[in-house]
């Protein structure tokens, strides 16, 4: 198990060092070889020759581009110093780069946005995976059923509607015109009530389309499963249907549903950029949105770099669950 | 270019800008109470009170360039930055037009011009004050002003005093200045703590606008942290920074260290200035109209969606002030046929000039037809002139005829139209004259570049030729409301320049750029009125401008808000160092 757990953080460390390089290569290495000049897209109204040079020298465009990898490879860990007119600015290690835009180094900004995505996407985890799975339980014990059609029709419903649809239209209903719920987003230790209030509208709209995903994958998967021999032994054995279908189906069934949940929910702490933007949350995505907006690189790798994080590790933790849940997985 | 320019186009906003859901038939009343009137606070004060307390609220999408006085370039951040960042002058706190007039500021007048107009002495007023309660000093004025020159770090802000000061720019800037004080600069006299002395090379009529710009404002050495400067910078007006997350927000307090007698240009009302920023503009627009927000800061117009909820629902909280810009089409003489006068004149009459202001919104949210280059809040504006008879609003089929003929082309050409594809305004106006040429023969392709490349691809004129860019979309405002700087920038031929250029036909006529030396040398400004209009003139006889409108915005006033006007100093916008609120 030790082992397993060190030979995946390994393979998570160079998957990471590959996204890197790759967001690099996109950002400062393809514009050098094309002739763009990412420069040129700092500078305003007067295009002073030296002002050019100045932000070329800030984001190190001059320099090779294995050195400006390593340079910022090597800041992670390390910290890095940037050139400044009265001496130099200290990025303080995590150092995942610094944002000539607004000039200032990119990790404290993300981790100040990092909990407004963490609660949305906790909250309308919670939501989704009991709603959704519980549902297509239901749905699957209940087949045919006229549950079964409503419920499956309603999950189509939240499959097909896309986020940006549902958001605004929950908005306008529930928001502007009925007044239910109201305001900004607050932080959970300021004012929990408020936190809850400024969030809720966005955790129903993101989880009814989730749910509806897990709702109907967990009815396929367990109509699956019910028709294993497994099953029909443990009802032979004249064992309780609760126990049967909790402890026997539900082990079977959640290996599926956790290996999405791990890659969704990575995918969501990087960012849930329509979702923020919809309901004006001031997360990871909206920093993501901003960032493209301004052509902030450094604010857009940095993006980037928590998103791709976030998803490998989701996915090591659904790795080291399955073994919890399922006993056939054996971590080796 | 002053390019308050736009929260860029979001996914989102963009999607949905038909399914913004408005909702409507709200009945709740936002705000307080019903708005002041339609136009209420254009050009005249809508809801004048002195009571003070509050909290003002500002929402918008964007955020500034940079909140460093010598750094921001964007329109709202120039009127914001009044509030932590005082000038030797700089405007009148007064509604519409007279907002252009200057006033002394930190300083006891408005200078003391010598009789060859080259040197402006001012005296510092007493009790000007830091937010520390340290007094405010020439030398401090000079050493922010100083921090222009130093473009390689303190790079974005507008160079225009350093242009002026020292047109060879052989001062290197304060971070690299040897001298003990860092205040190297030959063109500014400091001889005592209270007196500044400019010394011009050559007359300029508009210096004193200049000077009145966030950019000519004081920095503290001992606080100046060079580029980071911006994300708090030190204040000496009547509110400090205590927070700010850029792209997130920001927060004003009362500086209680500002002295009001020393300021007769700040009411100082609220209590507290807070600033939200998002990213959906849609969502901002229904904020302002449920009434938890004051004003939008950008204030570049309303979205299609709350614009017409908010004329059909709250049309009292409503403003459409001008916003100096003009919208238009350029023609590069480098790309044929437009080296042709005729050619460039064909297109000029075969243009659907209403489609054109529909494109652009129509005549409250676009603004009316333009007819000149010359807006009309800049001195030497003639509104009877109308050389190509634009007001009658349609297409002049056999006028355009004729000039192909006369350019040699009487069955048309081929062009391309170069559009920023982030702005879609634009690109209805660059598919309105598509369709209008089309009818006279001239075919032109729309090419929609990446607006945030601005710079490199229609600002180089040798993409510009490569490309074969006939005709470039674009809209202009004046960093001051002068001939110099509205339409010097864009019609003289030594500011063409090889990347960032704003001069897009590359218009460079000896006539011309003689008219505004003449015009800038000139001190009074009704005599350098008229010599801009000779200078707008020309251009419109050379065709090298398609004027679509003089811009005009939708924007938001809350009901909460007090003391509230356009000023024509800031495009338009509120004034907002004026502005407070009920409660």
């Amino acid at each position: 198990m030790f082992a397993y757990i060190v030979r995946r953080l390994f393979a998570v460390i160079v998957m990471l060092l590959v996204v890197i390089l790759v967001t690099f290569g996109i950002f400062f290495a393809i514009p050098k070889f094309t002739g763009a000049d990412p420069a040129l897209m700092y500078i305003g109204k007067q295009a002073d020759p030296a002002a050019i040079e100045g932000i070329r020298e800030k984001l190190g465009l001059g320099k090779p581009i294995l050195e400006q990898f390593w340079n910022f490879v090597s800041g992670i860990f390390a910290g890095r110093d940037y050139s400044s007119a009265n001496g130099s600015v200290h990025c303080p290690a995590p150092c995942f780069g610094y944002s000539f835009k607004h000039e200032n180094p990119v990790w404290p900004e993300l981790t100040s946005r990092l909990p407004v995505t963490l609660s949305l996407a906790g909250g309308a985890c919670v939501l989704w995976v009991t709603g959704g799975v519980l549902t297509g339980v239901v749905s699957a014990l209940k087949r045919g059923t006229v549950w079964d059609r409503t419920a499956m029709t309603v999950a189509l419903g939240g499959v097909s509607l896309p986020i940006y649809f549902t958001a605004l239209l929950s908005l306008a209903v529930f928001k502007y015109k009925l007044g239910w719920v109201g305001g900004e987003y607050t932080s959970f230790a300021d004012a929990p009530g408020s936190w809850f209030g400024g969030l809720i509208l966005p955790w129903v709209t993101l989880a009814f389309l989730y749910a509806a995903m897990y709702a109907r994958l967990t009815r396929a998967t367990m109509l699956e499963v019910l028709g294993e021999d497994y099953i029909r032994t443990a009802r032979a054995k004249g064992l309780a249907e609760p126990v049967v279908i909790g402890k026997h189906a539900m082990r079977s069934t959640m290996t599926p549903i956790l290996t999405v949940l791990g890659m969704d929910l990575g995918a969501l702490v990087g960012g849930a950029i329509l979702t923020e933007t919809a309901f004006s949350l001031p997360g990871l995505g909206q920093a993501a949105v901003a960032a493209i907006n301004e052509r902030d690189l450094p604010m857009i790798l940095g993006v980037t770099l928590i998103t791709a994080s976030a998803v490998v590790f989701a996915n090591l933790v659904v790795d080291l669950l399955y073994a919890v849940i399922d006993p056939r997985v054996r971590l080796s | 270019m002053r390019r308050s320019a736009a929260g860029a186009a979001l996914v989102v906003a963009a999607l949905v800008t038909t399914a913004a859901c408005g909702g409507g038939g709200s009945s709740k009343e936002s705000g307080d109470g019903k708005g002041a009137g339609f136009n209420a606070a254009v050009d005249k004060v809508a809801g004048a009170s002195e009571k003070k307390g509050g909290e003002l609220k500002f929402i918008g999408t964007q955020d500034a360039d940079s909140w460093d006085p010598q750094r921001g370039y964007y329109g709202f951040m120039w009127d914001f930055a009044r509030y932590y960042a005082r000038t030797l002058i700089t405007s009148k706190p007064a509604a519409g037009g007279e907002s252009t007039t200057l006033v002394p500021d930190l300083a006891t007048d408005t200078g003391k011009v010598s009789d060859d107009k080259k040197t402006y002495t001012f005296t510092l007023r007493p009790g000007v004050t830091w937010e520390d309660g340290q007094p405010v000093t020439a030398q401090q004025i000079k050493y922010g002003i100083e921090r222009t020159w130093a473009t390689d770090k303190i790079s974005g802000g507008p160079t225009w005093l350093m242009q002026v000061l020292d047109p060879e720019k052989t001062y290197k800037g304060p971070y690299k200045d040897e001298s003990k004080d860092k205040l190297g600069l030959k063109a500014i006299e400091t001889p005592d703590e209270k007196t500044i002395v400019f010394k011009l090379p050559k007359p300029n009529g508009d210096f004193l606008q200049m000077i009145a710009m966030p950019a000519a404002a004081p920095v503290r050495p001992d606080k100046d942290t060079a580029e980071r400067y911006g994300q708090k910078p030190f204040s000496n007006g009547p509110y400090k920074w205590v927070a700010y997350s850029p792209n997130k927000g920001l927060e004003l307090v009362r500086n209680d260290k500002w002295n009001k007698d020393s300021d007769p240009v700040r009411k100082a009302l609220p209590d507290k200035i807070s600033v939200t920023l998002i990213t959906n503009a849609d969502d901002m627009d229904n904020r302002l109209i449920k009434g938890d927000y004051d004003l939008d800061l950008n204030a570049t117009g309303m979205g299609s969606a709350g614009r017409q909820k908010a004329l059909k629902e709250k049309k009292g909280n409503v403003d459409n002030p001008q916003t100096g810009f003009i919208r238009y089409a350029a023609f590069p003489k480098t790309v044929a046929p437009f080296d042709n006068e005729h050619c460039r004149k064909a297109v000029i009459y075969g243009a659907d000039h209403t489609s054109l202001q529909t494109a652009r919104g129509g005549p409250q949210a676009g603004g009316d037809l333009g007819l000149s280059m010359l807006p009309p809040a800049v001195k030497g504006f003639d509104p009877a002139y109308d050389p190509y008879n634009i007001k009658q609003g349609k297409p002049d089929a056999a006028k355009a005829k004729e000039e192909l003929k006369a350019c040699g082309k009487p069955e048309g050409f081929k062009t391309t139209i170069a559009v920023r594809n982030n702005k879609s305004q634009e690109v209805a106006t660059a598919e309105s004259l598509q369709a209008s040429l089309k009818a006279i023969g001239i075919d032109a392709q729309i090419d929609k570049y990446d607006g945030a490349q601005t710079t490199g691809i229609i600002g180089s004129p040798a993409n510009v030729k490569a490309k074969g860019y006939g005709i470039i979309i674009m809209g202009w405002g004046s960093d001051f409301p002068s001939g110099q700087g509205f339409l010097q920038p864009i019609a003289d031929g030594r500011f063409i320049q090889e990347s960032g250029n704003q001069n897009y036909p590359e218009l460079n006529d000896p006539a011309v750029n003689k008219t505004f030396d003449e015009a800038i040398a000139e001190t009074d400004v009704e005599k350098a009125g008229k010599i801009y209009q000779e200078a707008n003139k020309k251009v419109m006889e050379g065709a090298w401008y398609l004027p679509f409108t003089y811009e005009k915005n939708i924007i938001w006033r809350s009901s909460r808000l007090t003391n509230v006007y356009t000023a024509d100093a800031y495009n338009g916008r509120y004034d907002y160092a004026s502005l407070g609120v009920v409660k």
